[in-house]
């Protein structure tokens, strides 16, 4: 029974949701770890209701198509293989005709646009049982935030068929990087998470590195070497305000993260020679002492309930995974395989550790339990480093650099299963994604 | 401790060809063409106190093996000559870049790093040159002096490298 009621704010506008009811069919994709076959959807251009709505409806049924295909578990029936066309968003659906070219979902939108405001409803139907799937959706918004649009309509689809929260309508925040490897230039950026509508965040005059998003996205954390030494700073995304978090002379700070409540920084604090973990109180700016080992602690990651930190250590010779409580004390290791493990990334689903592995020279990203077991490496190649979560734990971005002096780092995503690798297009290269929440 | 300096252009046009990155930080500003003369030039390299005599003759870096921050016995004699040198030249302060090689990540290479600046930082503080002349910073593996991908090159990028600086630090 599909009773969900799409709550949607569009900048500052809100949706409405059609009352129209459809009974559930089959149509439904189990997400697990086994290969799948992806499952054939039509999406024919959206109905352009006036003349202003032709190229947005064009665009955003193109934008829905690209979403559905870039998880590799939908695949697009070619438009020219269409035996009817859909031009009447409220006449009935020729099943028949969509049976005949293998289709299992079809996708119905309509568009129109008033002034700078658009209109766009769909609706999901399952070709096999000759039925709609979940109700249809309306929703309201600006020309210049149609893209999103888009992504909303595809957050549903997705929503309906997989049972998952969707991930389409989310940010990514990362660090642009132009330049040769020997004089690389890095800037702060975000973008929608298909690689549209990047915006710099700072210029490329200090180096920058490894933002991270608030729960709510609207504060970035990130490093910078803008007094000349590595200090960690809290950036307002809509004001592009920053601030220092951290500036004891003398000492340096990275890997900063915040808790899932946002009010808190875990991060790491380098000074004397060594490194320790730290956890700051982000509006008193009091931090208390996590880790006093005279090894290595870095790159910490909340448990998504705030309890338990993640962290990377190699108290043990080499670079090994622990968790910990997240006031500090006993910690556990986690990881067990041969090679040295980092960047450990807790799943906001909880259930699963996503890491970047390095073993007999190849960089590996991987994913274990949160008790170390059942580690599975989903990429390979000379340097895969730094994952990050779609919001929905199924879907990991990270960076990809390539060997010798012409490297480029490139961003890429992939299903937590392995399958659906694919680069993530940027203006320039990039590194060290981090994926924003749901909008 | 002496250490001697032979052929000085020889081995500071050798220092130039081995270093791909001499305007980065820690570049002098030094135009090195202006040589040529006879006489010492104040500023280049065969004046015995400038920055540019420090970098060719006494050596600014030191190199650390795969995850290693221990300063080893070639290291040692350099940070040896750094330590006479700023002895005799206390109008300078330094800075000690660490570096690592792109092999391994960004956060551990930065704490990576740090550990190899510091090291250095306390050879020299054990050689009699006062802590508050010397600051560290890390930059993980963000500076590549060399920029192939092979042991070649990773071995000239885990480093420590002492930059100098004229005046008083924090």
């Amino acid at each position: 029974m599909m009773t969900r009621v799409f709550a949607i704010m569009l900048a500052g506008l809100f949706g409405t949701v059609a009352t129209v009811h459809a009974q559930q069919g089959p149509l439904r994709i189990e997400i697990t770890e086994g290969v799948i076959e992806p499952l054939p959807f039509a999406v024919p251009n959206f109905v352009a209701e006036n003349a202003a709505a032709q190229e947005f409806a064009a665009n955003m049924s193109r934008v829905v198509a690209t979403n559905l295909a870039s998880t590799g578990l939908f695949r697009e029936v070619p438009q020219q293989s269409y035996i009817s066309q859909l031009t009447d968003f409220a006449a009935p659906v020729a099943y028949p005709d969509w049976r005949a070219i293998n289709t299992q979902a079809l996708i119905a939108g309509a568009v129109s646009v008033s002034g700078d405001s658009v209109s766009v409803k769909f609706r999901l139907y399952d070709v096999t049982t000759g039925a709609e799937l979940g109700q249809g959706l309306a929703l309201n918004g600006t020309t210049a935030g149609w893209r999103r649009m888009a992504h909303k309509v595809s957050d549903a689809v997705y929503s309906r068929i997989t049972g998952e929260t969707g991930y389409f309508d989310t940010r990514v925040v990362f660090v642009s990087e132009s330049g040769g490897k020997g004089d690389r230039q890095k800037r702060l950026a975000i973008m929608d998470q298909d690689g549209a509508n990047v915006q710099f965040l700072t210029d490329s005059s200090a180096l920058v590195l490894a933002p991270r998003f608030s729960p709510t996205g609207d504060r970035v954390l990130y490093t910078s070497y803008e007094t000349g030494f590595p200090k960690i700073y809290v950036l307002d995304v809509g004001s592009v305000q920053k601030r220092v978090l951290q500036s004891e002379a003398g000492t340096m700070s990275f890997a900063p993260r915040f808790s899932p409540d946002g009010q808190r920084v875990v991060y790491s604090l380098a000074s004397s020679g060594n490194t320790d973990l730290y956890s700051m109180d982000i509006n008193t700016g009091s931090s208390i002492r996590l880790t006093s080992a005279p090894s290595i602690e870095t790159a910490p990651s909340y448990s998504p309930d705030g309890s338990q930190i993640v962290f990377e250590s190699d108290r043990s010779g080499s670079p090994q995974l622990y968790i910990m409580n997240a006031s500090g004390g006993e910690a556990r290791r986690i990881s067990s395989g041969d090679g040295r493990y980092g960047t450990p990334v807790w799943s906001p689903r909880g259930d699963l550790v996503a890491f970047t592995k390095q073993n007999k020279g190849r960089f590996h990203i991987g994913v274990m339990r949160t008790d170390g077991s059942r580690e599975r490496l989903i990429t390979a190649s000379f340097l895969d480093e730094g994952p990050t979560w779609a919001p929905n734990g199924r879907v990991l971005m990270f960076h990809r650099e390539t060997q010798g002096a012409s490297g480029r780092s490139t961003l890429y995503s992939v299903d937590v299963t392995g399958r659906a690798l694919r680069p993530v297009r940027t203006p320039d290269g990039g590194s060290d994604p981090a994926w924003g929440p749901l909008q | 401790m002496n250490i001697t300096f032979k052929a000085v252009m020889v081995v500071s046009a050798f220092a130039l060809a081995a270093c791909n990155n001499p305007a980065r930080l820690g570049g002098n500003g030094v135009d090195q063409s202006a040589g040529g003369a006879a006489g010492v030039i104040p500023g280049s390299a065969n004046d015995p106190t400038s920055i540019a005599f420090f970098q060719q003759n006494v050596g600014d870096r030191v190199l650390f093996t795969v995850d290693q921050s221990t300063v080893n016995p070639e290291g040692q004699v350099v940070l040896d000559g750094q330590a006479n040198w700023l002895l005799s030249n206390t109008s300078y302060t330094a800075v000690i870049e660490g570096h690592a090689d792109e092999q391994g990540t960004r956060e551990y290479n930065l704490a990576l790093g740090e550990r190899r600046a510091n090291a250095a930082r306390d050879y020299l503080i054990s050689k009699g040159i006062a802590g508050n002349r010397l600051q560290i910073v890390t930059f993980g593996k963000e500076r590549p002096a060399e920029i192939c991908s092979t042991e070649a090159c990773y071995s000239k990028n885990r480093r420590a490298v002492t930059v100098l600086a004229t005046g008083v630090t924090g």
